[in-house]
């Protein structure tokens, strides 16, 4: 087993148990707790993957900024001790059949699929400044235009959060 | 294959992410907890997305930028959706999803 394979073993052993326990946990704020470890692991395997920046990106915007918010609103939401009450089986069978369906289905379908084994030869260059160039250029390959709609699409969202969180009058 | 680690592993370890987000948005009765699975669901798509990018298309960055995209666009619904949730209990003093028969107000 080489470092690489025993690093991505770790990690998604890690993401595959404690996204497990994030949706089963009775008790709200370990749940956003093991969903911090899940977002942490991922962003390990982008690490392993060599792309540092949606690494950071991950770490920093995921496990740092919505983990937090998510705690937050828990906070405000419900009490801390206050335990969730257990599914009913009625519930939890077809939820079951159809994940667990749906889960093998899709890797059958990956194991049987025949991918590319050639590698195509070169590697991308993940350095900041080539990311910065294309996420601002208008020609091929670049994402000036998403880049831009994302802005105002955050600025949207911003301006919602702020107008249905507000206080009102009445 | 990346440095020993093949393809498929990333993409079953993206799959079974996702079906477990998936169960959770099934099974679960608590707003956030169901916000919880929605971020597990996004997460594991964009494992999907990298890994597909790195192994298959080492010279192109399509996938990671998708990736950041889709980053982006969580943060922006998680956000809305905290807000929507808060208002919720504002109103109802309650965040189960089964109570909630009327959003308009």
């Amino acid at each position: 087993m080489t470092p690489n394979q025993l690093m991505f073993a770790i990690f998604s052993a890690v993401i595959i148990i404690f996204s497990i326990l994030t949706v089963t946990s009775r008790r709200i704020l370990r749940a956003a707790t093991f969903l911090l470890f899940v977002l942490v692991a991922t962003g390990g395997l982008y690490f392993l993957l060599r792309f540092n920046y949606l690494a950071a990106i991950q770490l920093t915007l995921y496990a740092g900024g919505i983990v937090v918010m998510i705690i937050f609103s828990i906070l405000l939401t419900s009490h801390i001790a206050e335990k969730l009450e257990a599914p009913d089986l009625k519930k939890i069978i077809p939820a079951l059949f159809a994940a667990a369906g749906g889960a093998l289905i899709t890797i059958a379908t990956i194991l049987q699929h025949k991918f590319p084994v050639e590698v195509i030869a070169g590697s991308n260059r993940t350095d900041i400044r080539e990311i910065a160039k294309s996420l601002i250029s208008t020609e091929k390959f670049g994402y000036a235009l998403p880049f831009e709609v994302i802005s105002i699409l955050l600025l949207a969202a911003m301006v919602g959060a702020i107008i249905l969180a507000k206080k009102r009058k009445d | 294959m990346f440095e020993g680690v093949p393809l498929t592993w990333f993409l079953i370890t993206g799959t079974i992410m996702f079906f477990v987000g998936i169960y959770g948005f099934l099974v679960r009765k608590n707003l956030i907890t169901i916000l919880m699975s929605t971020e597990l669901i996004l997460n594991s798509v964009n494992i999907n997305f990298v890994a597909f990018n790195k192994i298959l298309y080492p010279d192109h960055l399509e996938g990671m930028f998708f990736s950041l995209f889709i980053i982006a666009v969580a943060a922006a619904e998680a956000s809305v959706a905290i807000a929507i949730i808060i208002n919720i209990y504002r109103r109802l003093v309650d965040i189960n999803v089964e109570k909630m028969n009327e959003m308009k107000y």
